[in-house]
């Protein structure tokens, strides 16, 4: 209460980390890229869980930033570099999805002209489900996110020097239109690359499905990021387990509302009953897919649920540590989930392949470089933020 | 009279949030056995400061939470697939996609309501209105302006003089020492009190009567009740005869009414004749409505013999010779019109259903007289279902 000290001295990651970073990168490239040419259908979809991901944790890091500034929380602000760090995968992003649209006519049903013109309802979603417009949208939602992104996190960072405060209320300001653009294009991005998988199936709570998924996600990677950061001493020693009991607390609030929303939407069309929606969930109880859905309801609610009820779990770091890592698995598991069942090879039931987990490898160690490059260029902790303090000195 | 008094403890008060913290602090390590603190409002970093446990209420609201869920969990698979199985919208009677969004509820009202009830009663003892603080400036002023922490008077360590020198080293302000109060008892069956009770009573009701019945009545719904109509069975003052109820026009007849005009005849066997064919439906039919109706007094077989115990007279057996004799025709006569002591089923059997009867009956009479022929006809019979 009474300390006005920062105590933070800047660190960068070990070398070691980093080198493992180029390491993943590498040998899970070359791995997919052996993959490619082994089952070139199989990598497409391995590509795009891979791809979802990124995009899951990159653009819901970007939500929690704007969420920061919108609700005037400070509790984050000491932490805000994370989510900011781990924001900088969107531009990316939009090198990424280059291999994603050569490979459409693999993933996408809609795409080969002949099903279209055989198919009335496939031919009456044409005006949407059309390539030229696909590949207008991802670049849109892409560049809506890269825009916002790039002013936010330059206004952010432009603080460290001046500590000038409008760049706050600029930065407010922009977060106030991003929330609903945000809604826009999260739900553009889950219809697109997930839902017109199955051109046939349509869900109006899609959209909110892979919200959730999307902000438990980034909050799971950015407790873990936090916790590891924190026990290595790169963040001041103000921060507290108050701190990190609020990071549990949200990813415990989104564990419940993934669990809200895909009830919701498999009661609904369990209710309901008609077959142009239920054939959607028959896929995933066909074969072994049944006993791989009954495991996400395990791995996605029951499991993270149990492990962060009580209060001192949601401030215990080794609890977090463990958590976090596993909901990032879950959400693994829930885009697995979504995509690999409309691959024609796996229809039948769940198959294992190898080529599943190149991709994936890929990913993590760009992040770790991602991660690294940003936090050569700044200050891990938000030194200019006039919130700083108080947010240093935030209890609960 | 001080000295009788039993000591409670003693209380200090402060001016900011963080003297109390420190305050708590240095009190908690001292080791005290037993204190508390008190505030206008939470005041962060307190649970840390006065070394607090967890707190225990957790578990109630967890355990009622489990009980909420199993209890409405088990009362729809009871209610729904043992007691009163029953198909609604098609899906199966134990529907637990159905049943998810109830026990949702069920788990939060209880897990709600526990922790509520369970934190007053068990944490805080409610009522408990003879509480030492009560009334006292200290409680005036930690729940406006100060920030308040009381010792209490338990444990080895507790030493009043020390206590209060603790107190002032740390800057406390009205350092005060508190007694328990005398306990006062009421007799409860006061003649006073009793009386008070009887008139709050009357009056709260006969109050309550009064405006919900006569001051704010309202009729809900009434046009239903209240519309212009005639009501069965009472006076009409629309129609000159004063009847609301209309008699039908002269010779009206009810729809699937077939009139019988053989009442009188003298020799109805001989003027009817039987319209319908033995099938095996038609028999099945008469003997139905033959168990109901008539067998009561007749017998199962015919045999005139009555269920009734003498209550009412045994009617003649259908398998003597006069019975045989009669044609189905005649039959048909006594069971519209009646005989003897008989009544007539007219108005309850129909038309169909009693030429049914006449069919079985001849059934009986059959089975009761059988020839060598029919016990042949009957094993052939027998023997061509076995081939089936």
């Amino acid at each position: 209460m009474s300390e006005t000290k920062l105590d933070y001295n800047k660190k960068e990651l070990p070398d070691k980390l980093v080198r493992l970073g180029y390491a993943l990168l590498i040998i899970g490239t070359v791995l997919g890229i052996v993959g490619y040419y082994t089952d070139s259908t199989r990598a497409a979809y391995t590509y795009l869980l891979m791809f979802m991901f990124v995009l899951s944790v990159g653009v819901g890091s970007l939500f929690f930033v704007a969420l920061e500034y919108l609700a005037g929380a400070d509790w984050s602000t000491p932490i805000r570099r994370v989510p900011e760090y781990l924001a900088s995968t969107i531009p990316f992003l939009a090198i990424l999805v280059i291999p994603l649209l050569f490979s459409i006519h693999d993933l996408f049903h809609w795409s080969h002209a002949e099903a279209v013109a055989e198919d009335k309802l496939l031919a009456g979603k044409a005006p949407y489900l059309n390539t030229t417009f696909f590949i207008i949208r991802v670049f849109a939602c892409i560049a809506i996110w890269g825009i916002f992104y790039l002013f936010m996190i330059r206004n952010s960072q432009k603080q460290d020097a001046t500590g000038n405060q409008n760049l706050t209320t600029k930065n407010i300001r922009l977060a106030a239109i991003f929330m609903p653009v945000f809604a826009i294009t999260i739900s553009i991005a889950a219809i697109d690359w997930m839902m017109s998988l199955e051109p046939h199936w349509f869900s109006t709570i899609f959209g909110v499905y892979f919200f959730s998924g999307t902000v438990l996600a980034s909050l799971a990677a950015i407790t873990f990021v936090v916790v590891m950061l924190k026990e290595k001493g790169y963040f001041s020693k103000r921060i507290t387990n108050d701190h990190l009991y609020s990071l549990g607390a949200l990813m415990f609030v989104f564990i419940n509302f993934w669990a809200y929303i895909a009830f919701s939407q498999y009661m609904l069309i369990w209710y309901a009953d008609l077959p142009e929606e239920t054939f959607w969930f028959m896929q995933r109880w066909e074969g072994s897919w049944a006993v791989f859905s009954i495991l996400l309801i395990i791995i996605h609610f029951v499991i993270p649920y149990a492990g962060l009820l009580s209060q001192p779990a949601k401030k215990d770091p080794k609890r977090l540590k463990i958590m976090s890592l596993w909901i990032l698995f879950a959400h693994f598991y829930d885009l697995y989930w979504l995509i690999m069942p409309n691959m024609e090879a796996s229809k039948q039931g769940y198959v294992f392949s190898w080529i599943d987990f190149t991709f994936p490898v890929a990913m993590i160690g760009l992040i770790i470089i991602i991660f690294n490059m940003r936090n050569k260029k700044s200050n891990l902790m938000p030194v200019g933020d006039p919130k700083l303090e108080r947010g240093l000195n935030f209890r609960l | 009279m001080n000295t009788e008094k039993k000591l409670y403890g003693l209380t200090a008060l402060f001016d900011t949030p963080d003297e109390i913290i420190k305050a708590a602090e240095k009190v908690s390590g001292s080791g005290y056995e037993k204190f508390d603190v008190h505030t206008p409002y939470p005041v962060h970093g307190m649970d840390d400061a006065m070394k607090l446990k967890p707190s225990k209420l957790g578990i109630i609201t967890l355990l009622f939470g489990l009980a909420g869920a199993g209890t409405a969990l088990l009362f729809m698979y009871w209610a729904l697939t043992l007691d009163y199985p029953m198909v609604i919208g098609g899906k199966p009677y134990f529907a637990l996609p159905a049943f998810i969004p109830v026990t949702f509820e069920v788990t939060v009202l209880l897990a709600t309501l526990s922790t509520v009830i369970g934190m007053l009663t068990f944490f805080f003892r409610f009522p408990e209105n003879d509480h030492p603080l009560h009334d006292s400036e200290y409680m005036k002023h930690v729940s406006k302006d100060k920030y308040g922490i009381a010792i209490f008077a338990e444990g080895p360590k507790f030493n009043e003089s020390a206590v209060k020198d603790l107190f002032q080293s740390l800057g406390g302000k009205n350092i005060q020492v508190v007694y328990y109060p005398v306990k006062e008892i009421y007799p409860v069956f006061q003649p006073k009190f009793i009386l008070f009770l009887a008139l709050v009573a009357i009056i709260t009701s006969g109050g309550t009567y009064f405006t919900l019945n006569k001051l704010m009545f309202m009729d809900p719904f009434n046009w239903m009740m209240n519309q212009q109509r005639e009501i069965p069975q009472s006076r009409s003052h629309f129609f000159e005869d004063g009847f609301s109820m209309r008699v039908p026009v002269q010779g009206t007849v009810a729809r699937g009414f077939m009139p019988y005009p053989y009442k009188d005849e003298p020799v109805p066997g001989e003027v009817l004749s039987n319209p319908t064919f033995p099938a095996r439906e038609n028999i099945e039919l008469g003997q139905n409505k033959y168990l109901t109706f008539c067998s009561p007094c007749h017998g199962d077989y015919g045999d005139g013999d009555s269920r009734l115990r003498g209550q009412f007279p045994n009617p003649p057996t259908f398998h003597s010779n006069r019975s045989r004799e009669m044609s189905d025709g005649m039959l048909y006569h006594i069971i519209t019109v009646g005989q003897n002591v008989m009544p007539g089923y007219a108005s309850q059997v129909t038309r169909e259903e009693r030429w049914a009867i006449v069919n079985y009956i001849r059934v009986l009479q059959r089975a009761k007289n059988a020839t060598d022929a029919d016990v042949e006809m009957i094993k052939k019979e027998s023997a061509s279902n076995v081939g089936n």
